[in-house]
């Protein structure tokens, strides 16, 4: 930690990265793969690069105080426009690269865009598309040239050229660089960063320099980090955990950041790459232990044997042998050092995760299964609480002591209280400036002592670990009052690989119930090992084999749901499989991909009441929105399924009675 | 993508922005039969310097005899083909490749059982110089030739947009991404004619989008010129420069796609007509 001491007066981005260029100007700071080879850049190459862009950009016209949109991928020449644009005393407002132009026309109008860098093509069509609606918007940057060439409009400019522009600007002012990055105050807000609006329109949430910096260097101490750690951006640039994981920490720790070659191969750069520090989703956890179950559920019988075997043995001595705990057999450790050279290994090599030192997720809860997945083959997988207020960091897991059910302990420098309603209160010195003019809704969040309200519903436990149950306003009651965590038994159902996505319903009512989306590649994968033809997702979706399928699932978490006295009664009595997948066009989930509970009751009510009202079947068409923006109808006769609810608890009412007679 | 939705499939590029130049490929009264049956008869047309040429007709119209004859797999018992103000006569694959003819095929002619790099690679067979014996050991001169090459097929790569599928065996993908690979492999060897059989049969909507991206950006950007073979009349009609329209081995009609679409012997021949 001699670098962060010694650092201390560095306390702006543009600051951190000229640093790093004195005292590490060899290291690399950048990684991306271009024609099949990672490319390195150092951290000296980095300033230079950043000084060219953030001339040019002011060659331009771009001014202190400005806003500048960032759209696209993770690349690394977006990642320097963010350090050009607050080289110069602006702030970089990066967007979700898949958004619809039109929910981006609304962010830019609202952060009163005039300079927009864009990655490509497809985005600068998206851009064009909105400009009537924003007419502040006067100057596209773009970076990929391919299919550019026809477009005239005045308002584009080349990547390059704007570097071009910027050293000959640079050669005529040689002092204008270094007196912008000199007027640059810590308090003086480095990103704002706009939430994926569970409700209502999006707010850009303005952090500043100091907030962030300060919050990455706690996290560098709090895990140890240095330069030698390597990461792979691909989370989206306008998510909060992307800009303090990957470029704060990087500014911080003065590690590399290693960008993937597209989207599509995540997976193959994870395993070149070999990232030391990584941070994730629940979901991105998920879909890579579904990749591993359907891999080996087309295994060889030897190889099933060997996994199924070992994860056995991993399931029970894994973790404490992880954390360190001394009271497994010797017999046990080195069975397990077996599993390690012929299993666990191998696996973590092919899932690039041999390297990792931490590994973190948060943002949604875990499943059980999932996170003991993990940390029973030898990955430092541990849980986080944060917002985009908070810059994430409220409460992270300390190695040696993570737990499954909490979130761990509140982390230096942050107070976490608990209100009388139950709700999660935070002051911290990375807490956000505010909304972007929005004062009305700051006021709103933050209170007068100061304490940002999360909308979290949680408590202490008695180690002082904080454990949320689920968003405050979530949490129900049945018809009988008993209580209705919707999340956990979702995350319950999603564990299984067969089950993408599901909805539970069961607030004020006196049964529980659930929509259901299948894993296109699981259930497919599945499908075709049996030889059940499909022509897409609704066939496969409605065919009864499946239906058997996700009702063995339903039934298992109705087993575990019953196994808790306090949860017994939310077990799924009934459910469906829906027609389509949901999707964040058809503005079912969030841009980060949680559920909106509200929107599909109110889109899909015609299948609740089917639901309730005891049909064997519904019928329902739905409007979806393509890619492209074009609209479509999908129709389906929905069969809806029975599941009998299990265990020693027995719910309330007529419906209580079934299963108590059928088990007799 | 979205460039290739709003109006309608396509919008074009600018015109005057790609210059068509002079006549590269001249087919003079061709005729080609098989014993008594005509797949051809007295056919003349041209293609011209980057232009995107297609020939549509109905089934059995002579479409892909059409194609075989312009890169030597058939050889015509009349007519004279100018290739580049060169008449050419006899001349056979290998000739056509190595002039500068590539092409795709009706069915995928791939190797279903190498990666999506290897196949490609195969492209730029004709390319490689160096003897047998010096690349199978993999030295000096040979392993230089093969990292240009090989960077040659990873642009190729970049710019069909398949670097996910970069290792995977072509037998595994779905048609959509083998006719792309295959577009791959026509591509590596670095054609300045383009002839593609039916590149779009079998897809869907999306995927018929992205190839007609695929195809209008190698026009524009390598300047290659593309003769195309299409049942999808829209494809044809949005893309196109100018069109050729066969119908039983004979031409019914010849122009831009809207002189093409106005014609009434075309109207009869797709639609039928009453007797």
């Amino acid at each position: 930690m001699v670098e962060t001491t010694r650092s201390a007066e560095a306390d702006t981005f543009p600051r951190l990265l000229l640093q790093h260029a004195q005292t590490r100007p060899q290291r690399p700071a950048f990684r991306e793969k271009d024609l099949g080879i990672w490319q390195a850049w150092n951290w000296a190459q980095v300033a230079d690069e950043v000084r060219a862009l953030a001339c040019g950009l002011a060659a331009l016209g771009f001014k202190r105080g400005m806003n500048l949109a960032i759209v696209g991928d993770n690349r690394p020449r977006l990642y320097w426009a963010m350090s050009a644009a607050q080289c110069l005393g602006g702030v970089p407002v990066p967007l979700y690269q898949d958004a619809p132009a039109a929910d981006m026309a609304f962010v830019l109008d609202n952060a009163e865009i005039a300079f927009a860098v864009a990655e490509d093509q497809e985005q600068v069509d998206k851009l064009l598309e909105i400009k009537e609606t924003v007419p502040r918007l006067s100057r596209i940057i773009y970076d990929d040239e391919r299919g550019m060439r026809h477009y005239a409009q005045p308002e584009l400019c080349a990547y390059e050229k704007l570097q071009q522009i910027g050293r000959d600007y640079d050669r005529a002012h040689p002092d204008f660089f270094m007196n912008e990055v000199r007027a640059v105050s810590p308090s003086d807000v480095a990103v704002i960063l706009y939430t994926s609006g569970t409700t209502g329109k999006p707010k850009g949430v303005c952090h500043t320099h100091a907030a962030m910096i300060t919050t990455a260097r706690v996290l560098a101490e709090f895990d140890h980090l240095d330069d030698s750690n390597n990461v792979l951006c691909y989370l989206p640039l306008a998510w909060v955990g992307d800009f303090l994981y990957s470029y704060g920490m990087a500014h911080v720790s003065g590690f590399c950041l290693n960008c993937p070659e597209s989207p599509a191969t995540v997976m193959t750069d994870l395993r070149e790459i070999g990232p030391s520090y990584y941070f994730g989703p629940p979901r991105v956890y998920e879909n890579i232990l579904t990749q591993v179950m359907i891999r080996i559920e087309d295994a060889g019988w030897l190889k099933r044997r060997m996994f199924h075997s070992a994860m056995k043995l991993a399931r029970r001595v894994g973790i404490p042998i992880l954390d360190g705990r001394g009271n497994v057999s010797l017999r046990d450790r080195l069975a397990y050092a077996l599993g390690e050279l012929l299993v666990y290994g191998p696996l973590k090599n092919v899932l690039g995760m041999s390297r990792i030192r931490t590994a973190y997720t948060g943002g949604e809860a875990i499943g059980p299964d999932l996170f003991d997945f993990y940390r029973s083959i030898g990955i430092n997988l541990k849980q986080l609480y944060g917002m985009t207020e908070t810059c994430v960091t409220v409460c992270m897991q300390a190695s040696g002591d993570v737990r499954l059910d909490t979130v761990g302990k509140p982390m230096p420098g942050v107070e976490v209280t608990i209100a009388d309603s139950g709700e999660v209160l935070v002051r911290s010195p990375g807490l956000m400036q505010g909304y972007y003019k929005r004062p009305d809704a700051t006021a709103e969040a933050i209170d007068s002592a100061g304490y940002f309200h999360t909308g979290d519903a949680g408590f202490f436990d008695a180690d002082g670990h904080l454990k949320i149950i689920d968003r405050a306003r979530d949490v129900g009651r049945m018809a009988d009052g008993t209580l209705f965590a919707p999340k956990y038994i979702e995350n319950k159902l999603k564990f299984f690989p067969y089950i993408k996505e599901a909805v539970a319903f069961g607030d004020g009512r006196d049964r529980c119930m659930a929509f259901v989306n299948i894993d296109m590649d699981a259930v497919g994968n599945w499908a075709e090992r049996r030889g059940l033809p499909y022509s897409g997702y609704t066939d496969l979706a409605a065919q009864p084999a499946v239906y058997d399928l996700v009702a063995e699932c339903v039934a298992k978490v109705n087993a575990d749901l019953a196994a808790d006295a306090l949860l017994s009664n939310s077990q799924v009595h009934r459910f469906l499989i829906l027609h389509k997948e949901l999707d964040p066009d058809d503005e079912e989930l969030t841009r980060t991909r949680k559920v909106r509970r509200g929107f599909i009751a109110d889109k899909y009510a015609v299948l609740i009441d089917a639901l309730y009202g005891g049909k064997p079947s519904q019928y329902i068409e739905t409007q979806v929105r393509f890619e492209d923006g074009r609209r479509g109808m999908v129709s389906a006769e929905l069969k809806i399924r029975d599941v009998k609810p299990q265990g020693p608890a027995q719910p309330p009412g007529t419906a209580a009675k079934r299963p108590v007679k059928e088990a007799a | 993508m979205n460039a290739v939705t709003e109006a309608g499939l396509i919008d074009a590029p600018a015109p005057g922005a790609r210059r068509i130049g002079e006549v590269i490929l001249d087919l003079r009264n061709i005729s080609l039969s098989f014993g008594g049956v005509k797949a051809l008869t007295d056919i003349s047309f041209d293609v011209r310097e980057h232009e995107i040429r297609a020939i549509i007709g109905p089934n059995g119209a002579g479409k892909s005899s059409m194609l075989n004859v312009i890169n030597g797999v058939y050889h015509p018992q009349q007519g004279e083909i100018v290739y580049r103000g060169q008449p050419r006569r006899g001349m056979n694959t290998h000739d056509a490749a190595s002039s500068g003819i590539a092409r795709t095929f009706q069915n995928i002619a791939l190797f279903k059982g190498m990666t999506v790099l290897d196949n490609i690679m195969t492209g730029r067979n004709l390319k490689m110089k160096s003897s047998f014996l010096l690349q199978a050991l993999y030295w000096g001169p040979a392993q230089r030739e093969e990292l240009a090459h090989r960077k040659e097929v990873e642009k190729v790569i970049d710019f069909l947009e398949i670097q996910h599928i970069r290792k995977t065996p072509v037998g595994r993908l779905p048609y959509g991404l083998q006719k792309r690979v295959e577009l791959g492999r026509a591509l590596a060897a670095q054609p300045e004619i383009l002839l593609l059989d039916e590149p779009m049969a079998g897809m869907n909507v999306e995927e018929k989008q992205d190839m007609c991206r695929f195809i209008l950006d190698v026009n524009d950007q390598f300047g290659t010129t593309i003769v195309l073979i299409e049942h999808d009349m829209g494809v044809v009609m949005d893309i196109s420069d100018r069109v050729v329209v066969l119908d039983y081995g004979r031409k019914i009609a010849d122009g831009t796609p809207d002189e093409v679409r106005a014609s009434q012997d075309v109207i009869n021949a797709y639609l039928g007509v009453a007797h």
